[in-house]
């Protein structure tokens, strides 16, 4: 009876946050925002527009903190041994807390993390310099076709979102494409633009800080991202490929479900702001809705696309 | 001369308060080891939300420049960079404060930094978008050849014991490849620990490395930690006169900071080092580097505060951050809804220019901030007794080794590789080539295979590694700075007695 009791104020969602007094309220205090990389990159700007937002709703501030290490491994392999009330949240990231422990120990496994909400992903972009030869997807791979591994595609890190989009592209188009590995996005994008690499695999965020002087030849999104309106999707050009790196929220697997559900809704009323949505457009995010309850079908949908593109990128599972 | 405009408006008491607070804190936490101008920048971000653009983007680069000189305290008083940037102020800044020298060094690194930061800035004002080109054409290959350059500062920093220079440089390349490979994803030398999946960071290893031993050896022996200087003061009119004897050795380490800066990737430990390299080799007297010559401290120096307007270039005019802070200041200006990348200079000309004359006004205000706070730093540490000493300055190892990254991973590795350095140096190994080889490793690996993956993809690897004119000039300048001390040494030898060189190779047959 209690129980229905408060899936009957979850219901109401956050209309509830207004109403003084209610034990069951969240947030009643400041939210620890832990972000398993280093201030800078996508992760945090998106922490950071949400912050705010989140303040604004809530009444309550949320404070950003940094655990970087191990592409995130450090602190995904801690989470579990946080403090499990709903105060502490941490960054969670795909393709990485599929793809690190399907390819090494690293201290956690892909169900050790319980995420509560997905909000957004950066899908994949094929960048070229400005003064390519290439001008279309379809030049790219008509000249990887006729001159196979000659072309040289950068992207951040092994076994990244970038590694898993060449290696798709690859897959999907019959082409062989050498994939060129970088420490970030910054070395990457510096090789790009320097013509030390024909071309590279980033995000669309990485693509509007550069402007002009890259050319996107495609996106991996569903449909065309607002801010290149112009620049086709995978899709369009025949190669069904959607994906990118997917961001979420994730809590100490002993955080009651209640709390689980109150974090999405609170997550929720943020990705529904309109302004927030407005200045994640303008950076190149796009904002997807996935609350606590779609979780478990949008994890099992990525891991069955990861574990298909895993063994083409020489990861055995070591499960 | 339509760019003095913008001076006025950087000019405000608001501004200035904010660029003197900012040195200020910058130069605190730049000399906590473990606490980095990255964590002082990211800390103060949110802050910076409050105030228009221009301000803020004074506040985080006062706090910035302060950060990587005050990094130089701890470097010269306690022989542990504060920063990577202050790796090389070590070589001579400790033993220059050990034999009384410590004011002298402080006041020369603030010399050096100021003026350093000024040649940085200026060329950030002036020259920005042809030197953002630079950045581009630096390849996989030419950042090989920079990291075996720096590695070259090895055979230099071990006169006398070469062998045992190698292998510590051979046990630091070892120490940069443990954890996941960034090419490769390969798990290296983890002995299936978790703890050392993220690789051993570098500061962890600098606190470790240089600081541990220094501390052991205090509770070990009598002696004071510092030799305490008879005569006080700044001592500035000497450094001035150093300093404007060493100019040319200032200025060439500024610029080559600035571009070292430029690019993404190396910043201003590989700065730093480099311009170390080359003042030792146009030195008269290499012999004295590293035993406490003022030439090494101001060649680091100029350089790692060179490099704070080197790498705002590619942050302002590519929109690709040229340092870890130039990342986070970079996502601070996007979640202020300004545009960044290529159209920047010319679209936001007003917050850019203000902000490079913010920059100048901070590096200015370094001088008096930090003659100031070094002074008391310096006293401090003189006055302190040795039994208070050692727990505050252990305290704070244990302390900036967990504020690397909150976690208590890089603390086990900063103690564990402490104690294999106060081994290894009772041993005769230097800490410095085991923490060049950490620093340089990543950076030399990655090149190099990114360079081998490229050149394999274009059938033409040796075109690659040796077929490229800016990676040449670089083998040229590591073959010089690697031979010259020998060579240079043989041909003054025979200048001084042709006889005796006769002599010495009869006897040698």
């Amino acid at each position: 009876m209690k129980s229905l009791f408060r899936g009957a104020l979850l219901g109401a969602g956050l209309s509830l946050a207004a109403v003084a007094g209610i034990a069951q309220e969240y947030p009643s205090k400041q939210v620890n925002y832990i972000i398993p990389f280093n201030a800078g990159g996508e992760s945090d700007i998106a922490a950071r527009l949400q912050q705010p937002v989140f303040e604004r709703l809530t009444g309550q501030n949320m404070v950003i903190q940094y655990m970087a290490g191990a592409g995130g491994a450090q602190a995904w392999s801690q989470l579990n041994g946080m403090e499990a009330d709903g105060y502490t949240v941490m960054g969670t990231n795909l393709p990485h807390i599929i793809l690190q422990p399907m390819a090494q120990d690293v201290g956690y496994t892909t169900d050790d993390i319980s995420n509560v909400y997905f909000f957004q992903y950066t899908p994949d972009a094929l960048l070229v310099p400005a003064d390519s030869q290439f001008q279309t997807l379809e030049d790219f791979v008509t000249y990887a076709t006729e001159n196979p591994g000659a072309v040289t595609v950068a992207g951040s890190a092994t076994n990244s979102a970038n590694h898993v989009a060449t290696v798709r592209l690859n897959e999907l188009a019959g082409i062989n494409t050498t994939y060129i590995p970088f420490s970030g996005t910054a070395p990457t994008m510096t090789a790009l633009l320097g013509n030390q690499v024909q071309a590279a695999f980033s995000y669309t965020t990485a693509a509007i800080q550069q402007g002009d002087a890259v050319r996107v030849l495609a996106v991996a999104a569903d449909e065309r991202v607002p801010s290149f309106p112009d620049v086709p999707t995978f899709g369009e050009a025949g190669y069904d490929m959607v994906g990118g790196a997917y961001r979420g929220v994730g809590v100490p697997s002993a955080t009651p479900e209640e709390v689980r559900t109150q974090i999405s809704d609170a997550l929720d009323a943020v990705n529904k702001d309109p302004e927030f949505i407005q200045k994640m457009e303008d950076g190149g995010f796009v904002v997807i809705d996935v609350p606590y309850s779609e979780v478990p079908s949008f994890m099992d949908e990525r891991r069955a696309e990861y574990e298909n593109v895993a063994p083409l990128m020489g990861i055995e599972s070591t499960n | 001369m339509d760019k003095l405009i913008y001076l006025g408006e950087a000019l405000t008491l608001t501004n200035l308060m904010l660029a003197f607070c900012g040195v200020a804190a910058g130069i605190v936490i730049g000399a906590l080891p473990g606490l980095s101008a990255t964590m002082a920048v990211a800390v103060l971000v949110p802050f910076t939300f409050a105030m228009d653009p221009a301000s803020g983007l004074i506040v985080l680069g006062a706090i910035y420049n302060g950060a990587i000189y005050g990094g130089s305290y701890s470097a010269i008083l306690v022989n542990t960079p504060g920063t990577p940037s202050a790796i090389a102020t070590t070589f001579d800044g400790f033993p220059m404060a050990r034999r009384g020298d410590g004011a002298l060094a402080v006041s020369l690194a603030t010399l050096a930094s100021v003026v350093g930061g000024l040649v940085g800035a200026l060329m950030l004002m002036f020259l920005a978008p042809p030197l953002a080109q630079v950045a581009l054409a630096f390849g996989p290959p030419e950042y090989f050849w920079l990291a075996v350059f720096g590695l070259t500062l090895i055979s230099a920093l071990s006169v006398g014991n070469l062998l045992k220079g190698m292998i510590g440089a051979c046990l630091g390349l070892i120490l940069s490849m443990v954890g996941v490979a960034v090419i490769g994803a390969d798990v290296r030398f983890t002995m299936g620990s978790q703890t050392l999946i993220g690789g051993i960071d570098i500061v962890a290893g600098l606190i470790g490395l240089y600081c541990i031993p220094v501390l052991i050896d205090l509770v070990a022996t009598r002696d004071p930690h510092l030799k305490v200087a008879t005569n006080s003061g700044f001592r500035l009119a000497e450094s001035l006169a150093i300093a404007s004897r060493q100019k040319f050795n200032m200025v060439r380490s500024a610029v080559i900071g600035t571009v070292v800066g430029i690019l993404p990737g190396a910043g201003g430990s590989v700065a730093s080092l480099v311009s170390y390299a080359e003042a030792r080799r146009a030195s008269k007297t290499p012999e004295n580097f590293g035993k406490g010559e003022p030439g090494g401290i101001i060649a680091t120096e100029a350089a790692n505060n060179a490099t704070v307007g080197g790498g705002f270039i590619p942050t302002l005019v590519l929109g690709i951050p040229g340092t870890p802070p130039d990342a986070v200041i970079l996502g601070a200006l996007f979640v202020q809804g300004i545009k960044t990348g290529p159209g920047l200079f010319s679209e936001q000309g007003g917050i850019v220019y203000t902000f490079i004359f913010g920059l100048l006004i901070g590096t200015i205000l370094m001088l008096p901030v930090g003659l100031m706070v070094g002074r008391y730093a310096y006293k401090s540490i003189i006055a302190i007794p040795k039994a208070a000493l050692v727990p505050t300055i252990a305290f704070m190892t244990v302390v900036g080794s967990f504020a690397i990254h909150n976690n208590l991973h890089d603390t086990a590795v900063m103690l564990a590789l402490g104690i294999v350095g106060w081994v290894l140096n009772r041993a005769g190994y230097a800490p410095s080539p085991i923490v060049l080889g950490l620093v340089l490793g990543q950076i030399a690996e990655q090149g190099f295979v990114q360079s081998y993956l490229i050149g394999n993809a274009q059938g033409n690897v040796l075109g690659m590694f040796f077929g490229r004119p800016i990676s040449l000039a670089i083998v040229a300048f590591a073959v010089i700075a690697l031979f010259y001390p020998i060579v240079s040494g043989a041909i003054s030898k025979r200048r001084i007695s042709p006889t005796n060189a006769t002599v010495e190779s009869r006897s040698a047959k």
